[in-house]
């Protein structure tokens, strides 16, 4: 009876020794075999579906910022043992020498001023290459102290955000950056700046229930996994089989959660927008400013066949 | 109101507990005088020891105990003629956070609680104390209305942690609970948060941003559950003994965290022994919060002032990266497996 089932014989051979090479990636959206060169020249985009490949936090910036205007700040802070936590050999602070390796940074959070299209403001990105981006104290005080560095300059706030929680190896102090973090987006909002949230995949847990979740306008990446509760936890809880796009940054918007759905290659021209329309800076700011020579169009899903050439 | 508090103490026994119950039933089975009052001080010594002698894992049994006093039962020994307080005004009333107006010692205080239930349709019809999203738009719009009519509130906390749901998560759970911790930044008026027994994770914090925060002394407050850390931090459920060690979840441990003000004594045996002795406790500490309330010892920036303090980094650590160039040949990104390698440590951290 199986007559038409697929076999493996039967399938497309691919070639797996240029994909252990890393030359050629089986694209985790599309599952088509794409160029991985092609994947990192396009945002870490997908050419071919338009899949959204997390990427570092500095990479990131560089793509979000004007050349040469993001200054790192609070880039000395790290994350401290307060419970003398250890899983098995393995200390915390070992874990966080671990981490720091991984990322090539101190801490979860890059925190720094920029500008975006010529408009100046205080920027914040989370690392999932540190501990999954968790939140413990030092994660909250960059995030505080952002928070005061946008109030002094008077500027507005983007906060790209990506983190599987609250960091457990720092027990319940984690638990209270959520609140400290609230806090901190309560003096941003009485400051009268705007405060603009990205969600990037994953966002999740302690932080997508706090500061993640208070923007003035929160977008979203495409297909990005946007939950409070982890989708293990909840099948495993009740049994049940979750919904196809359950937790997605689509599910979130439609569910009332999301201003808008962005891709990464549009990302600047939208926060330069929200920039334009929302700094109080934004005039004086642009009376100097020329474009930089605009880059050619970067490849999506729609026109990404003219790539080929 | 009068809330039906028959129920045995005694019909669930912890491990640790059957020691002192086997000596219980000794005493009420004991002949003569001397021999009861032999027994009675036998009874306190052994208490004294397996009270001292408690594992941070057999600390969260204890706090998880089935038959320790509920919010209800607090809220019917303390505060006389409590009015309850249904619906977020949104979407419907969740029976898992309980609002309401009480007065206490001839004034007027609100009570916002979850309530985890005591028999098992209870149990069933509040969700074991999980709230979802609408429960915590209710505590946020009981608290605004305390904070407009110039009312202290009392916030009495006992969740295993904020409801993991379908529904829960298409209605906001993630914003009610963020909402509600801004807002709590705000609201304008004392308010006194109290862990009973279990304060779970976000589902607890977004009620228990108090001006003072004090805690039953066989309660537990945790970033997770430690069956849960256990799983994705060890890998093995089975280790959660350990990690309920490693994540300091006892009275003792917060306080010298900074993290809550006040211990509050339980009778001999733990608060499920003896409720009224347990209701004793916290209404004291009510009253000597309200008094201080009174004599001025309150002010909305304190609180603020506290939060900020709260956590423990280093500031010195030499800068491992440089700033991004610009020039378009900085840092490149790795393709996900270096994250997808981590992703299960801290998948849903909190949750």
């Amino acid at each position: 009876m199986a007559f038409f089932t697929r076999t493996p014989f039967g399938r497309k051979k691919r070639p797996q020794s240029a994909v252990s090479d890393g030359l050629w990636k089986k694209c985790d959206g599309c599952k088509q075999t794409v160029y991985q060169a092609d994947i990192e020249e396009n945002m870490q985009v997908c050419p071919n579906c338009g899949h959204h490949y997390r990427i570092q936090s500095l990479a990131r910036i560089e793509l979000l910022v004007d050349s040469g205007s993001f200054e790192m700040t609070h880039a000395n802070i790290t994350a401290d043992d307060p419970l003398e936590f250890s899983v098995g050999k393995e200390t915390y602070a070992e874990r966080i020498g671990r981490a720091r390796k991984q990322s090539g940074l101190n801490e979860a959070l890059v925190t720094g001023m920029a500008r975006i299209e010529g408009v100046r403001c205080a920027l914040g990105c989370m690392d999932s290459t540190f501990v999954m981006a968790s939140m413990g104290s030092a994660v909250g005080e960059k995030f505080c102290r952002l928070v005061k560095d946008a109030i002094v300059n008077k500027v507005p706030l983007i906060m790209i955000s990506a983190s599987g929680g609250a960091r457990m190896q720092e027990g319940i102090l984690a638990l209270m950056q959520m609140a400290k973090t609230a806090d901190a987006v309560r003096q941003i909002n009485e400051a009268g700046l705007p405060y603009i949230v990205v969600q990037t995949d994953p966002t999740s847990g302690g932080v997508f229930a706090s500061f993640a979740n208070l923007g003035d306008v929160t977008i979203a990446e495409p297909k990005a996994y946007i939950g409070f509760a982890g989708a293990r936890l909840i099948e495993g809880a009740f049994g049940i089989k979750l919904p196809e796009g359950f937790q997605r940054a689509e599910y979130q918007r439609d569910n009332g959660f999301v201003d808008e759905i962005v891709t990464r290659p549009e990302m600047r021209a939208y926060l330069g927008k929200l920039l334009r329309y929302l700094a109080p800076s934004a005039d004086k700011d642009l009376e100097n400013y020329t474009p930089e020579k605009e880059e050619p169009a970067m490849a999506t899903a729609a026109s990404g066949t003219e790539e080929e050439a | 109101m009068q809330l039906k508090l028959s129920r045995k103490a005694t019909d669930v026994v912890l491990p640790f507990e059957k020691p002192l119950i086997e000596l219980e039933e000794q005493i009420a089975a004991a002949e003569t005088e001397e021999e009861r009052a032999a027994l009675g001080k036998e009874l306190d010594a052994l208490r004294v020891t397996v009270f001292e002698g408690i594992t941070p894992w057999e600390r969260v049994l204890l706090a998880r105990h089935p038959r320790r006093p509920r919010m209800r039962e607090f809220v019917a020994q303390i505060f006389e003629d409590f009015v309850e307080l249904h619906g977020d005004r949104a979407l419907g009333d969740d029976s898992a956070m309980v609002a309401g107006i009480a007065r206490f010692h001839g004034r007027t205080v609100f009570v916002v609680g979850q309530q985890k239930g005591v028999d098992t349709d209870e149990k069933v019809k509040c969700n074991f104390g999980m709230a979802h999203p609408e429960g915590y738009r209710k505590a946020h719009r009981v608290f605004r209305m305390a904070e407009r009519l110039g009312h202290p509130i009392i916030t009495l906390v006992d969740t295993p942690a904020a409801h993991p749901g379908i529904e829960a998560e298409a209605h906001g759970q993630g914003y009610a609970i963020a909402y509600n911790l801004l807002e709590s930044f705000k609201i304008n008026t004392p308010i006194l948060s109290i862990i009973l027994s279990e304060g779970g994770s976000g589902g607890a914090l977004a009620i228990a941003v108090g001006d003072r925060i004090a805690m039953f002394e066989n309660a537990v407050y945790v970033i997770c559950p430690p069956e849960r850390c256990a799983e994705i931090l060890w890998r093995d459920v089975e280790k959660k003994e350990l990690a309920a060690s490693a994540l300091r979840v006892s009275a003792t441990d917060l306080k010298a965290l900074g993290v809550i003000d006040m211990i509050l004594k339980e009778p001999n045996g733990g608060a499920h022994r003896d409720i009224a002795g347990a209701a004793q406790s916290m209404e004291e500490e009510i009253a000597a919060f309200l008094e201080g309330v009174d004599q001025g010892n309150w002010q909305l920036k304190a609180r603020q002032e506290r939060f900020q303090q709260m956590g423990q980094w280093l500031e010195n650590a030499p800068v491992l990266v440089q700033e991004p160039s610009g020039d378009g040949d900085g840092a490149k990104a790795e393709l996900g497996e270096s994250a997808s390698a981590v992703d299960e440590e801290a998948a849903g951290t909190t949750e």
